[in-house]
């Protein structure tokens, strides 16, 4: 714990007039990690990421940078450096000049051979070797990034911060790309910060995950904590698919409660938060803890409505009487012809503490709405 | 490479076209034509307005240019080029014209920027039209009259008069180069704002964040970023302003005391008072000329500077 955080946010608000895009927000990155800011839009994760970069200032609280105190600091002394959404590449430069843009900002100036030495190895770094001379607009969105890239890391910052990097790229170019930074980051060894949307991005990629919604923390974990053991029904439902069966509690027994679902059955699940006896609860259920059988065992029966088979698994919409429509997961093994049909009657089971109990969010509602209000503005 | 496999495609193209028979290809003809037809039509009011009071008067003063002045004043036909060694007699006008039209687009300039860039780029959203338009109404009056107020401004019971009350006796203003300079900037400042303030208010704004972030001070940023960007609207603006000025006569006339001679009032001159035709179309020739030089000009430097692939000049 002697390690000083790359970035620390010490109980920062931002607000725009009446507006509070981020509320009280405590957190301290940690050095060397790849750290994924999570969350739908409007939650105010870009608004930190821009806080961070110095192009807004915190209406209170503090901004550090390697425990220094960023207030007042312009974006242009501050070791760190961004890549932009749709990267903000001049267009009046080529790529070199692009890159080597940081390094002539540099006082006391540095020689015209390191300035293109240190841009040669950014280019190669990012795979443009040969590419110095082409301009901007006739690169691909792809190698636009990259460029991005390379121009940003060529500065040496202490923290790279990335405004939703991947959001232009298609699928198969994307998940190249995550390979890429991933690599990238633990060949520097800084600090990157990531601002996403999307959950499948901050999981695959990211040592950190901070999940973010109605401009505050919700939670930080590694990708694996977070989706395991989500610290609320939002977190639960944002990351991942999963199922949320409202119940009642019936029973408490320590870390465990017994849930009266609605069409009676009664479930054991694992809770997060301290539960009382009859209150309303959401129990989350992730498809691939739900385990498919013939009628006869299992704890909810259902018929299966939709199967979608996607190769090494197979997913079924199930309609279980009472409850509603329950999304299952099951590995498929070659030769091991066990599909359900759609039409087909089915028990379903559930791993042991694998489902999650959460107090009946009161919120949830609006936060969905604002999610889609946020949707539509954007 | 490239060539090679480029070929085989353009013989299946036509081949194709041929095999398919004339039937199918006929319909696609008639439509062909048809649009060409509507092309040809929404066009033709723009291309007979520009033969009648573009092309046919420039061909006019061309061929009065090499002929000769009547006894009597006006054209008699010849073929000569006297008009044109002739030009060195205009030289001073010339000189005035080629000094005054820089200068006075430089001095457009220096003013201009600063509020296109507070237009584009500071000026609160909701203010932004209103000011516009206060820049551009005044357009809508004449620039005689307009340059007459001025007359009077800097005029004796104007500005002048102002001073005396608080002791600054004998300031002559009207008829001053510098007054020439004042009614220039008035009178064209607008044509020096509107482009500049069309390439600034189209500059992404994410790029000044990208230079601040990657180091830059405001003054490199703007430097580096704002300035090259807004390059294309500089020129168009500069070039615009430029050639309106090698023909201005009007306000050097009204606030310069009609004292120092420029190109148009040479032209004025030439075909309304001493008549002679052919001298003021040759004057007038070399004029396009220059015109046309500056143009290409221009549009080198801003395509090379700004980067940009094609750039709108006017």
């Amino acid at each position: 714990m002697t390690a000083v955080p790359d970035i620390e946010f010490r109980a920062v608000t931002k607000r725009y007039g009446a507006v509070t895009a981020v509320s009280g927000i405590d957190l301290a990155i940690p050095p060397s990690a790849f750290v994924a800011l999570l969350g739908p839009s409007g939650c105010g994760k870009t608004t930190c990421l821009r806080m961070i970069g110095g192009f807004e200032q915190p209406s209170e609280g503090q901004v550090l940078i390697r425990g220094r105190d960023m207030a007042g600091t312009p974006p242009y002394r501050r070791p760190v450096n961004m890549v932009f959404q749709q990267y903000a590449l001049f267009p009046h430069l080529d790529v070199e000049d692009n890159i080597s843009y940081g390094l002539r900002q540099a006082r006391p100036r540095l020689s015209s051979r390191e300035i293109s030495q240190r841009a040669g190895e950014a280019l190669s770094m990012v795979q443009l070797a040969g590419y110095g001379r082409r301009k901007i607009h006739e690169l691909s969105g792809g190698q636009q990034q990259r460029v991005a890239l390379a121009r940003a890391l060529v500065n040496k910052p202490a923290v790279l911060l990335l405004d939703e990097p991947l959001a232009a790229l298609d699928k198969k170019l994307r998940t190249d790309m995550q390979i890429e930074l991933q690599n990238l980051q633990r060949e520097i060894g800084i600090t990157f910060v990531l601002v996403t949307h999307d959950q499948e991005e901050a999981l695959s990629m990211s040592d950190f995950v901070c999940v973010m919604n109605g401009g505050r923390v919700v939670q930080l974990g590694q990708p694996s904590e977070i989706y395991d053991e989500p610290a609320d029904l939002f977190v639960a439902d944002f990351v991942g698919k999963t199922n949320l069966v409202s119940g009642k509690v019936a029973g408490l027994s320590g870390d465990l409660v017994d849930v009266a679902l609605a069409d009676g059955t009664v479930i054991s699940a694992r809770k997060r938060v301290p539960l009382s006896r009859g209150e309303a609860v959401s129990v989350s259920l992730r498809p691939e803890s739900l385990s498919l059988s013939a009628p006869g065992s299992g704890s909810l029966k259902g018929i299966v409505r939709n199967r979608i088979f996607l190769g090494s698994t197979a997913e079924y919409a199930i309609e279980v009487p009472g409850i509603g429509s329950l999304l299952a997961k099951a590995d498929h093994v070659i030769g091991q012809g066990n599909l359900f049909r759609p039409g087909e009657p089915v028990a379903i089971g559930f791993a042991a503490g694998a489902p999650l109990a959460f107090p009946h969010a009161k919120n949830n509602g609006t936060n969905q709405r604002e999610d889609q209000n946020a949707e539509i503005l954007s | 490479m490239s060539e090679t496999g480029h070929k085989p495609d353009q013989d299946n193209a036509t081949g194709g076209r041929k095999s398919a028979g004339s039937q199918p290809a006929f319909p696609m003809r008639r439509s062909l034509f048809r649009k060409n037809l509507a092309t040809a039509l929404l066009l033709a009011p723009a291309a007979l307005w520009l033969v009648v009071f573009l092309v046919l008067p420039f061909v006019a003063i061309a061929i009065f240019s090499v002929g000769e002045r009547a006894p009597e004043g006006g054209y008699q036909a010849a073929l000569t080029f006297a008009q044109y060694a002739n030009l060195p007699a205009r030289a001073t006008a010339f000189w005035n014209t080629m000094v005054l039209a820089p200068v006075g687009a430089l001095a457009c300039l220096l003013v201009a920027y600063p509020v296109a860039y507070y237009l584009a780029l500071r000026a609160p959203q909701r203010w932004r039209l209103i000011l516009l338009a206060m820049i551009v109404i005044p357009f809508w009056t004449s620039l005689l009259m307009r340059t007459y107020a001025w007359m009077y401004i800097l005029g004796g019971r104007g500005i002048p008069a102002l001073l005396a009350y608080v002791g600054i006796e004998d300031l002559r203003l009207i008829n001053t180069p510098g007054a020439v300079l004042l009614g220039i900037v008035y009178g064209y400042l607008p044509l020096m704002i509107l482009p500049i303030y069309v390439s600034l208010e189209r500059l992404d704004r994410r790029l000044l964040e990208a230079s601040a972030d990657l180091g830059a001070t405001p003054l490199s940023t703007f430097l580096g970023v704002t300035l090259r960007l807004s390059l294309p609207g500089v020129m168009t603006g500069f070039s615009l302003v430029m050639i309106l000025l090698l023909g201005e006569y009007l306000i050097p006339t009204l606030l310069g005391g009609g004292k120092v001679f420029f190109i148009g009032n040479a032209l004025v001159d030439l075909f309304l008072q001493s008549r002679n035709w052919p001298f003021g179309s040759a004057i007038a020739i070399t004029l396009v000329l220059v015109s046309v030089v500056v143009l290409i000009v221009a549009n080198r430097i801003s395509t090379r500077l700004s980067g940009a692939r094609r750039v709108d000049l006017i």
